[in-house]
Order: C-alpha cells, then structure tokens, then sequence
C-alpha cells in the first residue's frame, strides 16, 4: 500500500547513540552525572526513533543537560522551559519531550509554568533535578530548602517552608508523579522508562546531590548504612513494605500513615497499605509524597499514574471536529465567505 | 415617501454615541455595512471605555462608533462628526467636542431629564442653556417612540426598549438615502431563532425611517454618491482581523502549520478570538498562563518547524523581551505582534498611542536586534503581516509588528488578494548531507541558518541562549567568537533591507518640507497632505512601514528636502531615532501622546506654520 509501509528495521540504539561529544563541565562528583548517565541507559529502552526525541531545558547546572545528549536539545531561559516545551509538543506530537529543569527553575521562576503544563496534561516527561539549593548561581536557598538551612542568602538560617515539588503537582491536577534518587541508577533508568510509556504530564522528581554547595542533602535518604530503612521503594499492586529485611511496612491509623513492623505487637502483613497509584482521589499520594526521614522512609518509585485525555490529543480531538464542519478549505475560501460585495 | 430630491455630498462623518449598553457599536457597523455595499468608501473607528459596564447614563460609560463614507477617497474615519447621534445626555456631553460647529446632533429626547441631565455631570439642561446654539438639533422621543412602535410585540419591556438603536438607525437611514434592507437580512440571520426579536427589531428599524421622513429631521436627505472604487471583490476588514488572516495566508503559503501562543490583553485579544476559529486550517491557539509562556510556547512551536506568533500590547510586550532575545540567539522565527495603546504601565488600554517604538527596538539585554514592521491601514495589516512572517521565516530571526489600537478596531472595505498573487515565502531549508551539516551554517545571501526541526533523521543538534561558536554552533565564551557573532547577528537584520521595497514618497519628491510618519497616523498624514495639494502647497510625504531596517533609500529621500517634520503619537521615538541614524538633518515634530488620532487639521496647522516662517 503506501511506500512506508514498511518501515527500515532499525539498527538497535545504544546508550553511545545519546552520548553528544561535548565536555560535560558539572562539578566533580555532581549528582547529575548519574542522571544523564542513567537517562542515556533508558532511551534505548523506549520504541521511538533517535530524532524524535527533544530535550528542552531551562538554566541552572541541571538545564546543562541537553548538551550532553546528542538528540534534539534546545536550552531556553530560566524557568520557561514548560512552555517551550508545550510549543515543541503541539506543534509536532510525534515527538517525545523531555524537560529538564531544576528546583528554583521550576518551582521559583518557572512555577507559574510548572502548574499550568501538570494542569493541562500535555504528553511531555519533566525531570526535575531536586538538590534542595541554586547550583549555577553558587549556593542561595531554593523553595524547596529546608527551614532553618544556613545558605548563602540566609545566613542565620532561611524562614521560609519548603515546597513540596509532589504535592504541588498533584493539587495542579498532575496525572504522573515519580521520585527516584541519583545514587540508584537502576530505579532511575526504569522510571524514565516507565514514565515515557504514561500519556501526559510525567513528573519526575530526582533528589539529587549538589557536592558543592548542598552536600548530603539526601543524606538521611541516601547513608549507606541505614538507606534500606529510609527508602520505600513503591510499586504498584505491591504492599508497602521496606527495610533491609522487608520487615517494616505502612499501615492507615484513621487518617494517619504509620510505620509499623512486622510480627511486633501482632501486626501483620495483610494490615499493610497495598500501593495503588492509578487511584485517582490524591489523598493516600499526598501522604505518601509528605513522608520524610526521621519519622517515615522517603517514598520512590511512582507514586502516581493515573488516566486522563491529554491536552495534545485534545487538539487533536478538536481540529478533527473542526474539519467535519468546515465551510471552507483554503484561505482563498475564507476571504471569500460572508459578506463580500462585488465592484464592478 | 420624501419627493424633495436628495442633496449630494461628497463625504460625511457620522458619530454614534449612546451607553455601552445601548448597541451603538453595532448601529454604527451596520451604517457602515450597508454604506460599503452602496460603493461608498469610508473608514471607521469605534470608542469605547475600558470598563465594560460602567454605571447607565455615565459620561464613563459612553460608547461611541465613528465613520466617514464618502464618494472620494477616504483615509480616516474623519476629524469632527458632521452628525452626531446621542442616545442620552452623558452621550451628547462626551461627544459635542468631536462634532463641527453647525453640525447636527440627534438626541433621545427621553433620556433629558434631571436625573440624567445631572448623571451627566451637566448643570443645567443642554437643551435649553443655549449651549447647543451653535448646533442644529433634531429634538427625538427615540425611546418612547420605540415603545410605541412596538405595542403588542410579545416582549418585556426591556427588550422593547433595547430596541431604539435600530429606531436609531433607520432614522440615519433615511438622511443619508440608504436601503435598510442589509440590515434586514442580518437581523433575520441573527436572531434565526427568536422571530419575535426580528420581527421587534425590524418594526423600530421602520418605524425609525418613516419618522425621520415624517418630521422633515432636516430639510432634505443626503445622498453620497458611490465611490469610484478599483473593480473587484471586496469586504469589510478590521486590523486585527486582517492581522489573523494575513497569519493564515502565511502559514498557508510556506506551508507550515500557525501556532498562535498568547494571553489576552486589549486591545490584541480579538486576534486570538478569530484565529481560534481556523482550527479546520491547521491554526493552534493556546491561551497561554502568562504573556511569557505565549511567546516561549511560540519559540517551541517555531523550532519544532512550524510559524510560531505571539501578540500582546504594551505591557505584555515588555514581559516577552528575554524570550525573544533567545529567538534571536537561536535564529528562529517568531512573529510578535504589539498592538500598542496608551502607557506607561496599564495607561490607557482602550486609547491607541505610537508607543512602544522606543520599547521595541532597544528593549531588550544586550544588542539585540529585531526586524520591526508597522502596518498604516486596518486591511494593509493582512500584507503587512504576511511580510512580517515572509521575512521571520527567509532570515530565520523575529519580527515584531507593530500595530496599534486604533488600526486594530478600525475598519475599512478592503480589496481581497488572491492567494496566488502573494509572495512566495521560502523556508531556508538545509539541503547537504548529514555530514556537511552544522548547526549555524547559513545561507549566503540572506546570513540565515537552516530550519532543521526535530524528527529531521542525522541532523540532531542542539540549541540555546548561551552564546555559540559560529558554524559548529557549540557554546562558546571565546571573546572573538562572541564579536563575530554580535556583528553577524546585527548583519544579518541589516541585510533584510535588501529584501524589502524601497521607501515610497507622496506628493513632492523635494523642496521645502518632507511629512515623515510611521504606523497609524498615516491616514490623517495623507489626507493633510492631499488637502493642501489641493490649496496649492506642495509638501512630500514619506510614511514608513519598515522600520528597522529602514528603506535604504530613506537616507536621500531626508536629504532632499529643507526641513523634515516627524509626526507621531508618542512624544518622538522615531524622530530621536532618525536623529541617531541621520544625524546629518534636522528634524521638527508634531507629536500628541493623548489617547487620540491626529486631526488632520492639526497636521495641516502644524505645515502651515512651518511653511510661514
Ligand atoms: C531571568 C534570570 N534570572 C536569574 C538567573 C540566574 N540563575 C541562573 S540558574 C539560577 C538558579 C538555578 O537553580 P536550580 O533551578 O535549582 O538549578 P541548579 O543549578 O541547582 O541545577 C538562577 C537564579 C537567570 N539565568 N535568568
Ligand atoms: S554546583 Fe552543584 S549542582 Fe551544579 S554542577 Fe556543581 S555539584 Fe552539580
Ligand atoms: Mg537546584
């Protein structure tokens, strides 16, 4: 039938496939060489064509990230890479979008953007890259810095509350949300995966080491030594249950998330919260992105995933709607339809 | 049926005004409609407050539509009204300074009582004060009239009273000798589905022409003859309207999709009202969270392939100047349109002003430069726009057009193009192999770079706003690379110049006064100069459109006369800039920053003044 039919097989892509040839300049020791890293491991992974892929970033170290990759990349300005990245998806939807971007990128400058891209759902991947401090301006606080953390901006201790990059999402309407940490490279290339295949906004929050100015920022997720009893790795289908001996698991007290251990005060494992992330009521996700170490384990995996239509498929939707009634084809129709008169 | 013979008239200005509520804008587009389909030539402009409801009887909330018809050409929707239409006192108080002395002034005779007269704001009653002498007044119980008219309709009273603007009309019909039967067919056509409206509507329209007939309103009626208009097809045509189709007619051309990215702002938002309607061509509107997600949603749009618009005015304006500086150092096209209106800050959102020259030739970081285009007429916005996006697309950089509120609400009949008879647009588009291809390899001729868009196989590269090393296009803080790329950036708008027409001059091409204009002003400006032609004064008109770069040729042309007087509606952006590029000739400047089109009697003192000394 048609002379595409039949498409070329493709020469399967490897992680060197994505690998651009330019110096990658992060710090030493920066987290988000594992993410690039695990980012070129996962695309080879995913059914689309090397050219289809386009990485869009706003600024900061993270929104380097592009230039290192050797698909499409267009670096933007600081905090609009949101809506760039819609334009790039609107106008051609056969491409897969990949937004990089980090805290202050796209919870400060870009948070309008951020709220706005979750809430109309459009089939793009955001990763942001949460080290909790400004990189590329050296070291100020960000809004998702802790209380009370000592930067270069808050000398005797920042007075403002974090944001909660989740949490934000899901009150934007957010269908996709995902946490995974840079020391996991594994949990990083799975979830990219994983992400790509959910049609609207992913969120993927990726708490990330800044050596240099917010070091062991993630260290009460991260610390070798106890990482297994602060790490819940979710999945969905599967009952909450974490540490080293997947001993402890997450129960519902009345509207209350609790650890509690297994075997200990009769407490058994059928008691344990079973993950659901396509449920679509948020409250159970809000909780589950509101936990922190001392008193919880951090929740990675993905959190969320649930259905919705997609801006761009809508468009779609409507421009087809649009053709069935259409009274004209052409501009040269259109000027001529209405009320037109003739000079003679 | 009147037996006087109508008196003829080469040309006319009408004033609708009444409350914003009282229909008066689409009195005055139907005046206008059915004047265009008698072969009139005219030009319109509506007035209306910023608030949308402002308190009845208001001076604030007065609405008022302008239109000049006439026989002979017609460049402005005229200075001073020959006939006013006032539906209530606050009307008549906002408007008597916008009609000349011995006009006519029609008044809603019901709405003059005390307690309009004094929501008003007047003292005392203009009727009889003797304010009025210098007017001929045709006294009119429109209201209650109307009601009267329209005994035994089924239909409340305020529906019935909604009804005196068509009362209103047809008594204009009449006095000006013209059919109602447009008018007619577009009531049926509009209330289709309430007979009782049509029905309502058409007895006021009637009842309207027989009274004016009936009391003799003046003498005898007028009658303007047709104009001798260039055969063809014609219709009515706004500027913003013109500005979404010259859109279509682009992307239609070059073959590209329209992606429009914008956030509503007056007066620029009737763009995205009628471009959303064209989703059958291929047209995506997003209406953007904030005015800078519109323009970078834009940019994504235009660097996936397709022709990315962004609009705004003023102050949307001044919020895109970081995005288009990317557009520019990743050599995209991107169209901004600004529809200027009063500023600084939230100014005068309804008042058109030249305003924003100045903001967008050197509002943005660094050397930034932009091709700048300014329409002079609401339809030559559809050729003008089409430049705009020929030029963005050929030298892959953005264009900002420049229109303003009084071209985007103004209307006038408008000659249809054909599509064939356009430009052709040519996306510069890299035709190498996959090895030979870098990133800001670039036409030679034009200096542009390639459109290569994402899903292209071999050719993936990466942009952005860091600076790039030429060719290669890999970020570069070399302080000679960084040079040579400010100076090929700059180079690169220059050269547009040869690729638009040279600078076109009216009426004298030297001696001892040169009228130089941009934008909107160009109807009073014309008009001004054709008067005094006909007065025996020649002067030379040279109004620009593209303004940066300028016409090359718009160099000599300064040379060519003694003095060069500069008018604009802002307190003298393009005479400074012309002082810096042309330092060698002196300028004189009319300039008015008030919210209002020049009269054309003021340019015409203004010449006069300058030719008697
Ligand atoms: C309009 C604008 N304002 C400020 C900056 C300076 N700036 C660059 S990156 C940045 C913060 C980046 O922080 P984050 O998004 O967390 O990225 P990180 O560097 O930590 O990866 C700031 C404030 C800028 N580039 N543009
Ligand atoms: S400053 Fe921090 S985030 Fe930026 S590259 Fe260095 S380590 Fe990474
Ligand atoms: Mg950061």
């Amino acid at each position: 039938m048609s002379e595409h039919a039949i498409d070329a097989p493709q020469p399967k892509l490897t992680k060197k496939d994505f690998t651009s040839d330019q110096m990658v300049r992060w710090c030493p020791g920066c987290g988000d060489y594992a993410i690039l890293s695990a980012i070129q491991n996962a695309l080879p992974q995913i059914p689309e064509k090397k050219e289809d892929f386009v990485f869009i970033s706003g600024i900061g170290c993270a929104a380097r990230f592009p230039y290192y990759m050797s698909t499409y990349g267009f670096h933007t300005i600081h905090g609009r890479a949101p809506a760039v990245a819609t334009g790039v998806k609107l106008a051609n939807p056969k491409l897969n979008v990949w937004e990089i971007t980090g805290d202050g990128d796209a919870l400060a400058i870009g948070g309008n953007h951020f709220i706005h891209v979750l809430r109309r759902n459009i089939d793009i991947n955001i990763l942001l890259f949460n080290n909790e401090i400004y990189g590329l301006t050296k070291g100020q606080y960000s809004p998702t810095s802790r209380f009370g953390q000592v930067t270069k901006s808050t000398p005797m201790g920042g007075i403002e509350r974090p944001f909660s990059a989740g949490e934000l999402a899901l009150a934007a309407g957010g269908t996709f949300f995902a946490r995974t940490i840079d020391t996991n490279p594994k949990l990083m290339t799975q979830i990219f995966v994983e992400s790509s295949q959910h049609q609207g906004t992913s969120l993927i929050e990726i708490l990330q080491n800044c050596v240099i100015f917010n070091d062991n920022a993630h260290a009460a997720v991260t610390r070798k030594d106890h990482k297994d009893d602060f790490q819940l790795h979710l999945e969905h289908g599967k009952p909450m249950l974490f540490g080293k001996e997947k001993d402890k698991g997450l129960r519902l007290n009345g509207f209350k998330l609790e650890v509690v251990s297994i075997g200990e005060n009769g407490d058994q494992e059928n008691d344990i919260l079973v993950h659901d992330a396509n449920e679509t009521d948020t409250i159970i996700h809000h909780m589950l992105i509101r936990m922190s170490p001392p008193d919880f384990p951090m929740a990675l995996g993905i959190i969320r995933a649930v259905k919705a239509p997609t801006y761009d498929q809508l468009v779609e939707q409507q421009y087809q709607q649009s053709l069935e009634k259409a009274s004209f084809q052409s501009v040269d129709e259109l000027l001529r339809s209405g009320n037109t008169w003739e000079v003679k | 049926m009147s037996k006087t013979m109508p008196v003829e008239l080469d040309k006319v200005v009408i004033r609708f005004a009444g409350d914003s509520g009282d229909g008066m804008q689409l009195t005055g587009s139907q005046f206008t409609y059915t004047s265009a389909m008698l072969g009139n030539d005219l030009a319109t402009f509506p007035d209306f407050p910023a608030e949308i409801r402002a308190p009845q009887g208001t001076v604030e909330g007065v609405s008022g539509f302008q239109v000049q018809i006439g026989k002979i050409d017609i460049y402005t929707p005229g200075d001073l009204a020959d006939i006013l239409i006032a539906m209530n006192p606050a009307a008549l108080r906002s408007n008597i300074n916008w009609v000349r002395k011995g006009g006519n002034i029609i008044l809603d005779t019901d709405y003059f009582q005390d307690r309009n007269i004094k929501k008003a704001g007047y003292k005392t009653n203009p009727m009889e004060d003797g304010s009025l002498d210098d007017y001929k007044i045709i006294e009119a119980p429109i209201t209650s009239l109307t009601k009267t008219a329209l005994k035994g309709i089924e239909l409340d009273n305020k529906s019935i009273i909604r009804c005196k603007n068509m009362f209103a009309l047809g008594m204009m019909y009449w006095l000006f000798d013209r059919s109602k039967d447009e008018t007619i067919k577009f009531l049926e056509s509009k209330f289709r589905k309430k007979p009782v409206l049509v029905e309502a509507n058409k007895k006021a329209l009637n009842a309207g022409y027989n009274y004016a007939i009936t009391i003799r309103a003046i003498a005898s009626n007028y009658k303007i003859p047709a104009a001798k208009i260039e055969k063809g097809i014609y219709r009515h045509i706004s500027g913003n309207q013109a500005s979404a189709w010259g859109l279509l007619a682009a992307a239609e051309k070059v073959g590209r999709k329209l992606f429009y990215g914008s956030y509503p702002i007056t007066p620029a938002s009737d763009i995205l009202h009628e471009l959303t309607k064209y989703k059958n061509l291929g047209v995506i509107t997003l209406q953007a969270e904030d005015e800078i997600a519109a323009v970078c949603s834009a940019i994504g749009a235009s660097y996936a392939g397709q022709l990315g618009v962004t609009a705004s005015a003023g102050p949307g304006i001044a919020l895109k100047g970081e995005a288009i500086g990317l557009a520019i150092m990743a050599e995209i096209p991107l169209i901004i349109i600004d529809v200027q209106r009063g500023g600084p800050s939230t100014g005068l959102p309804t008042k058109t002003e030249q305003a924003d020259l100045n903001l967008v030739l050197y509002g943005r970081n660094s050397d930034s430069p932009c091709i700048v285009i300014a329409p002079s007429t609401p339809a030559n916005c559809f050729e003008y726009i089409f430049q705009a996006a020929r030029l963005s697309i050929e030298h892959m950089t953005p264009v900002i057009f420049l229109s303003d509120g009084y071209l985007a609400n103004g209307s006038e009949p408008w000659k249809l193009p054909s599509m064939a008879d356009l430009p052709e647009i040519n996306a510069p588009q890299f035709k190498g192999s996959e090895q030979e291809f870098q990133p800001y390899l670039r036409d030679p001729k034009k200096m542009s770079r390639y459109w290569v868009v994402p899903g292209m196989a071999g050719l993936e590269h990466r942009l952005g706003g860091l600076e790039k090393e030429d060719i290669t296009g890999n970020i570069s803080y070399d302080p000679e690379n960084h040079q040579k790329m400010i100076d090929i950036r700059a180079d690169k708008v220059k050269a547009v110049a040869n690729f638009i027409p040279e600078q076109q001059v009216i009426g004298a091409t030297s001696g001892e006064l040169l009228l130089v204009g941009w934008g909107s002003t160009y109807g009073s400006m014309l008009s001004a100069v054709k008067e005094l032609e006909k007065e025996g004064v020649k002067i030379g008109l040279a109004h620009i459109n593209y303004l940066n770069p300028l016409p090359k040729n718009l160099g000599t042309i300064l040379g060519a006369y003694n003095k060069v007087l500069v008018c604009e509606l802002n307190s003298g952006q393009l005479a400074n800039y012309l002082r810096h590029l042309f330092p060698e000739y002196r300028y004189l400047q009319l300039n008015k920053v008030q919210g209002l089109p020049f009269k054309i009697t003021e340019i015409k003192e203004k010449i006069k003044s300058i030719l008697n000394n």
